[in-house]
């Protein structure tokens, strides 16, 4: 069909492979989200805490820079799995605020424009629908938090040596399922409060509230019955526990507080104990299955009036 | 091309389609009926977005609740509802819409821009959508859904809100469509004219069921009861002869007659008759029935099926 030619003609070329079609959302979604230098802006600063990281890793295994700063490696912060485990919560903490800005339009806006039914009228599927509005979250989320960080324990390995590397593989595995795990959560709570609720300032507003709400109400919950029980229910918490537990830094006992008399004599003592990892994980799974079948629900091409 | 057996659908209790059998052959088919009728709801159902609650349908011999993709993907479909994606030109959507249907990037570019072209928004094409006016907004559904080219093309009410000469350019490009013999049509509209202008066939539902489907041209001429003639010589006599066969008759100018055959009275008595009298039968036609009278009857009679 030339644009001469002026006449309705039939495609008769190759096609895409069908499992590829999802990421055509994504590539799209790419340009609108850069559109904005503020963004852009924001998305740069994320790296600023990785160029910190990368410092100290050098400066670790650096004796000039070590001589000139009049210190030794001892006193720098030692690179072990706690290490990476402190910027694996940093940049998740970002990424929460890249899910902010990125996550709640992706789907609230076809919604409010009807486009659903022209997505899923082609050879694309609802979960092929998912699959890419979700994938534009978790590429950018992406990039800002496994990926470089596996980069920089390379670098780590690259300048302690080899022993090192397969010694410290586990912290590789807690850097890449910790990631992958909160940001599939990110996409998976944007996506869902996307879904539900058409205007995005109200979308992101509600993807705060559902995240900071049950966070304050389960440190409300924990200090009155001096417990962290309460905790299966902010997300914060679990992640931060499912964290602790790939790195090897968790432990149940969060605290102690001891109930003294006026005299300050001990009368009580009472151990704060956390959620073990199982029901942490379990808590995970569930948020996200009703995440998922809110979607299900939600992303439908016509609603239908019974 | 769509073969209905016994398709039916529900929305919970309320039954929308009900056991619908056929077999639509036409190159152009025009959906008729008044509102709840079951039009959009055949149009969602054949696209896969509603199941079937009992029954199925094949559209180029593929289930459509089985092979829905492949279905979709020889499939133009324009929504009646505003629909669109926002914060992009047009060139943009509906690039984005032939690459979901399957088209490389460079290729579904190409094409958009044909598209864009062939339904006349070749200048506005790098417009975005929200600037549109009602008219182009049409225009720039019905360029999404030829984009890829597809073999069957459903146009859920294309007139809507258009002006008379939006109307007549949307009309003579589905009449483009469909005479280039590339595609088949599935227009669903309340205008009566939009179809007869642009439809062979037409399939008139009535609440949920089949009323009418028929050849327009063939239902036009099935009226064949009321003549219209055009005489030459004394008409007196021979409206005496045809009162003697019983026929009513209106004579509206000296030389024309409107007759009304009776049961047992054929064409060649009237011939005889002329011959009788001396009277030169210089014109004799049927008169046609309108879509309009073929609409006011399916919905007067009881179901007629195929």
């Amino acid at each position: 069909m030339a644009v001469y030619e002026q006449t309705y003609k039939p495609y008769s070329g190759k096609l895409t492979p069908e499992w590829s079609r999802f990421l055509i959302i994504p590539r799209h979604a790419f340009r609108a989200v850069f559109n904005s230098k503020l963004f852009t802006a924001f998305y740069v600063i994320c790296f600023l805490p990785l160029l910190v990281e990368a410092i100290l890793i050098y400066l670790h295994h650096n004796f000039t820079a070590l001589t000139i700063f009049q210190t030794n490696a001892r006193q720098l912060i030692p690179i072990d799995g706690s290490f990476f485990e402190t910027f694996v919560i940093i940049q998740g903490c970002i990424g929460f605020f890249v899910a902010l800005l990125v996550g709640p339009p992706l789907v609230s806006r076809d919604l409010r424009n009807n486009a659903l039914p022209l997505y899923l009228c082609r050879p694309f599927s609802r979960t092929e629908y998912v699959m890419g509005k979700m994938s534009v979250l978790l590429i950018l989320l992406s990039w800002i938090t496994w990926i470089p960080q596996l980069l920089m324990f390379l670098f780590q390995s690259y300048l302690e040596g080899f022993a090192w590397f397969r010694s410290n593989l586990w912290i590789a595995n807690g850097i890449l399922i910790a990631s992958l795990v909160w940001i599939l959560l990110l996409a998976l709570l944007s996506q869902t409060v996307s879904a539900l609720l058409k205007w995005r300032i109200v979308a992101s507003g509600a993807m705060l509230g559902l995240v900071f709400i049950p966070s304050v109400f389960a440190g409300i919950v924990n200090f009155i019955f001096q417990t962290r029980y309460a905790n299966v229910i902010s997300l914060f918490a679990l992640m931060g526990n499912v964290t602790a537990g790939l790195f090897g830094t968790f432990d149940r006992v969060a605290g102690r507080v001891q109930i003294t008399d006026f005299n300050d004599n001990v009368i009580r003592e009472i151990v704060l104990i956390e959620p073990p990892l199982w029901l942490c994980w379990a808590a995970l799974f569930v948020f996200s299955a009703v995440c998922l079948a809110i979607l299900h629900w939600k992303v439908k091409a016509y609603e239908v009036v019974r | 091309m769509i073969d209905l057996h016994g398709l039916s659908v529900s929305f919970g209790r309320r039954s929308i389609l009900k056991n619908l059998r056929g077999d639509l052959r036409g190159k152009a088919i025009g959906l008729l009926g008044p509102n709840g009728a079951g039009k959009t709801t055949l149009i969602h159902t054949l696209l896969g977005f509603h199941p079937p609650s009992s029954g199925t349908a094949q559209i180029f011999g593929l289930d459509i609740s089985a092979q829905a993709k492949q279905i979709r993907a020889l499939i133009g479909y324009m929504p009646e509802r505003d629909s669109f994606i926002a914060k992009m030109s047009a060139v943009h959507f509906v690039r984005l819409m032939g690459e979901l249907s399957g088209l490389p990037s460079e290729a579904a570019l190409e094409r958009a821009h044909e598209a864009l072209f062939y339904v006349g928004l070749g200048e506005a094409r790098y417009r975005r959508l929200e600037t549109y006016s009602l008219g182009m907004k049409q225009l720039a559904k019905l360029a999404q859904a030829i984009v890829h080219g597809p073999r069957l093309i459903f146009l859920d009410e294309p007139t809507n809100g258009l002006d008379p000469p939006a109307r007549l350019r949307m009309i003579k490009l589905i009449r483009e469509i469909r005479d280039s013999g590339y595609a088949h049509i599935v227009l669903s509209s309340h205008l009566l004219l939009d179809v007869e202008e642009c439809c062979d066939e037409i399939l008139i539902l009535r609440d949920g069921q089949i009323a009418v489907y028929c050849n327009l041209e063939e239902e036009r001429k099935s009226n064949r009861k009321f003549l219209m003639l055009e005489t030459r010589g004394d008409q007196t006599k021979f409206v005496k002869a045809l009162q003697g066969l019983g026929c009513e008759y209106a004579v509206s100018s000296a030389n024309r007659l409107k007759i009304v055959l009776q049961e047992g009275v054929e064409v060649r008595d009237l011939y005889r008759i002329a011959e009788q009298e001396d009277v030169q039968l210089r014109r004799l036609s049927y008169k046609r029935d309108s879509l309009e009278d073929i609409f006011l009857k399916a919905m007067e009679n009881g179901y007629g099926g195929l």
